[in-house]
């Protein structure tokens, strides 16, 4: 317990002293604090590539059963100082409804971001984390389902040779729109 | 020395420090119940300890955190036991502190002067959770990448700040090595230093208001000092703890799991492949359980505003607990938590032990992990693209899954579809578990097989001349033939060269040759296929080199080349020249069809 008399009255510069002495120390830590933070804060400021056009598959490897596979998306990316060519970034479910057309789903749950599971018995999506379950087309199937919107669609091209190209994009999680992630 | 240590006195007081700590005093006396705070402390030493020397050997990237963890668990001595101590005493801390605060809450040792003790714990705690989370990711595994997910996403729907806070978290848009050297920082330097700074405080407000009295000691009851009687009693309850953790840790010995000992290292993350036995650490699934009540739109409710509420809650248990009532509250409130805690926990892990589909894939991590295990222990050692890559290149993990995906609507694989998993689709094409082995062309030569869809059953040509064949030829047998019969079908296995079949073939090498001869001129095999001769007139597909790895290879390629099933093919896709598999996954799958993979010759570990 301090009991030294703070110094009272009008002790302008002793006031001043103690408001110059925080504004040095301040100072001297400006430099590295500033650049600290800056450095952690980058991620903020960087925009990762915009979603591109990958081809995931050809059109013979889907029969028109219209039960959905998963299929690896598989492209360059860059992670900080590599960059990888050809490797999968992630996962698509496909699904052949008629005879050239094709939909794709992204595998990841709304919810939390689980990686969803079909399952032929009950033809259903099920998350196996949270119990979400999503109807063959990624509609949410059960009322009071934890995940805020179905399962995110994405847009995909049968070229004319086969090819099965899929636009790639990862949503943000837990939310009722489906923001993109940048 | 002893002038040194006087000397060393007169300049900083250590002695005057020690005496205030070691001799503290106790008041009323040491006790048995008082031993949670020491065994705590001893807890978090054991983890910093543990924690540094685990660091000495992390390295945080997406292409060697897995690995180093790796390296150190299961080919560095002692290293299993390290991270087995760290594991454990990650569940021991919290538990400790837990048991700790309701300690306090129920004797009301949160009363004035102590307040800033408890609000203290309660930090301790919020930290405590804090590098649990980070600890998960660290070894980038299968369950830390999806798991890590899930706390992640929470923390994305914190309005305002969310989606930020999580993006600065992951160190960028998607996982990599940024979200390690970030988890990094905060697991091994900003939360451990942040909890030195809490039990500093702690520390020092300890100093200032000594053991906390109990209730029926008299103010006038000096105590007894803590050295010796009551770090003695510390002392035996740290060792009991570690007696205890030491028990579970080293338990898988002589229980035979077949994972071993040592924390669980599940397969290296891959963002493509699913991972649904993704469960928070045990003492996390009461939470994760409250989540699944909340649906959409309310989960803020579950993950944040309930939590947020109850940390409040305890946080003014202090004031509250001024009042006679405000105590009974207090006690209420706690009695509520541990008892909806308990609850959620049970209904968590009643969930799961009655979801089949989360037990298979316990069983598949399992199973994933030690392969994981086994392919990074081969002489071949780890290619610098991480323990990854031997996993998307190996025929036994990758193989079941291409079987699935693009056979199994026709095929079995020993009536599954190759993972384990039963197929709604009516089989209409051959069980090819065991493919151009000895059993299995026996199968196809029993006449009362090879009609079945196990065999040609499901083709058009279970009505042409290969089953006619053998439903009218083979029953005539006489038992010469007949062990004719068998000589063909161990010459016709051999040409696969299987691996497991590698012995026998040699042992038998002149039966082979007589069922090769017979093949050839004995039965009627070569009136429609080819055998080591080329005939042009051939009708049926050829047996030279039959279910071997170029054989097979071509096969998947086109099964309609005209040395094959040619016009005759039923329906099955030409995988490779359609563009359907590429020709590295023809070579999984073909090389998991004829079993061949590799296979550890060393014991397993450790």
């Amino acid at each position: 317990m301090a009991t030294n008399n703070a110094p009272t009255g009008s002790d302008r510069r002793g006031f001043f002293r103690q408001g110059l002495a925080c504004g040095v120390a301040g100072l001297a830590a400006l430099a590295p604090a500033a650049v600290g933070l800056r450095v952690i804060f980058d991620p903020l400021r960087r925009q990762s590539a915009t979603a591109a056009s990958v081809k995931v598959t050809s059109l013979a490897a889907l029969p028109a059963d219209g039960i959905p596979r998963k299929f690896p998306v598989l492209a360059d990316r860059v992670d900080a100082w590599n960059k990888f060519t050809n490797v999968p970034i992630g996962a698509v479910y496909l699904r052949r409804t008629k005879d050239d057309q094709v939909k794709a789903l992204h595998v990841a749950c709304p919810h939390a971001g689980c990686f969803v599971d079909f399952s032929p018995e009950r033809g259903e999506f099920m998350c196996p984390c949270h119990n979400s379950s999503f109807s063959i087309e990624g509609r949410i199937a059960t009322p009071g389902s934890p995940s805020p919107r179905d399962l995110d669609p994405l847009t995909v091209e049968v070229r004319p040779d086969g090819g099965v190209w899929v636009v790639f994009q990862d949503f943000q999680a837990g939310r009722p729109d489906r923001v993109p992630v940048t | 020395m002893k002038a040194l240590l006087h000397w060393l006195d007169e300049r900083t007081g250590w002695h005057g420090w020690v005496r205030d700590v070691v001799f503290a005093p106790v008041p009323g006396g040491a006790r048995w119940r008082q031993v949670w705070g020491g065994t705590l402390l001893f807890a978090i030493a054991v983890q910093f300890f543990t924690g540094v020397c685990l660091w000495a050997h992390y390295s945080a990237s997406a292409q060697t955190a897995w690995e180093s963890v790796y390296y150190l668990q299961f080919e560095m001595p002692g290293g299993w036991l390290l991270r087995s101590l760290h594991h454990a005493f990650a569940q021991v801390v919290p538990v400790l502190l837990v048991l700790h605060l309701m300690q306090v809450i129920i004797s009301g040792a949160y009363r004035a002067p102590r307040e800033v003790n408890f609000w203290c714990g309660l930090l301790l705690l919020q930290l405590v959770v804090g590098l649990s989370i980070t600890g998960w990711l660290l070894p980038w595994d299968q369950k830390g990448f999806w798991a890590s997910r899930v706390p992640l996403n929470i923390i994305g729907i914190i309005p305002f700040i969310g989606h930020d806070l999580q993006t600065l978290m992951i160190g960028g848009a998607a996982f990599g090595h940024h979200t390690l050297t970030r988890f990094l920082a905060l697991h091994a330097g900003l939360l451990p230093a942040s909890l030195i700074a809490v039990l500093l405080v702690r520390a020092a407000l300890f100093r200032r208001h000594g053991w906390a009295a109990r209730e029926s000691v008299s103010a006038r009851d000096a105590g007894t000092p803590y050295w010796p009687d009551q770090a003695l009693r510390d002392g035996v309850a740290s060792l009991v703890v570690m007696v205890v953790v030491l028990y579970f840790v080293l338990r898988p010995w002589w229980t035979g799991d077949p994972n071993g000992p040592g924390p669980e290292l599940r397969a290296p993350a891959d963002p493509s492949e699913p991972y649904s036995a993704a469960r928070p650490e045990w003492f996390f699934l009461f939470l994760f359980q409250f989540l699944k009540y909340f649906p959409a739109g309310r989960e803020i409710w579950g993950a944040i505003i309930i939590p947020s509420f109850v940390l409040g809650v305890l946080f003014a248990m202090p004031i509250v607990g001024q009042w006679r009532l405000g105590r009974r509250f207090n006690l209420a409130f706690l009695a509520v938590l541990v008892a909806g805690g308990l609850l959620l926990t049970v209904l968590a892990l009643r969930e799961d032990a009655h979801n089949p589909a989360y037990q298979r894939a316990v069983t598949g991590a399992d199973l994933e992990a030690r392969r994981a295990r086994v392919l990074a222990g081969a002489p071949a050692g780890i290619p610098v693209t991480g323990a990854v890559t031997l996993m998307r290149q190996d025929p036994l993990i990758q193989g079941p899954k291409l079987f699935a995906k693009h056979c199994a609507s026709c095929h079995r694989f020993d009536g599954h579809d190759g993972t384990g998993r039963p197929v709604p689709e009516p089989q209409s094409a051959p069980d090819l578990a065991g493919f151009g082995s000895r059993p299995w062309l026996a199968g196809l030569l029993d006449p009362a097989r090879v009609a079945t869809t196990n065999y040609l059953g499901g083709f058009k040509a279970r009505t042409g001349k290969m089953v006619k064949f053998v439903q009218k030829d083979v029953p005539a047998y006489t038992p010469e033939q007949k062990a004719d019969l068998r000589r063909v079908i161990a010459a016709l296995s051999a040409e696969a060269s299987l691996r497991n079949q590698a012995d026998v073939d040699r042992r038998e090498a002149a039966d082979l040759k007589a069922g090769a001869a017979l093949i050839r001129d004995g039965l009627r095999c070569t009136e429609c296929h080819q055998f080591h001769r080329p005939d042009e007139d051939a009708t049926a597909p050829d047996l030279t080199g039959y279910a071997s790895r170029a054989w097979l290879e071509k096969f998947l390629r086109n099964p309609a080349h005209p040395q094959l099933y040619g016009k005759k093919n039923d329906r099955m896709p030409a995988y490779g020249d359609q563009g359907i598999l590429t020709s590295a996954e023809i070579g999984l799958l073909t090389d998991w069809l004829r079993g061949e993979w590799y296979e550890s010759a060393r014991a397993s570990v450790p």
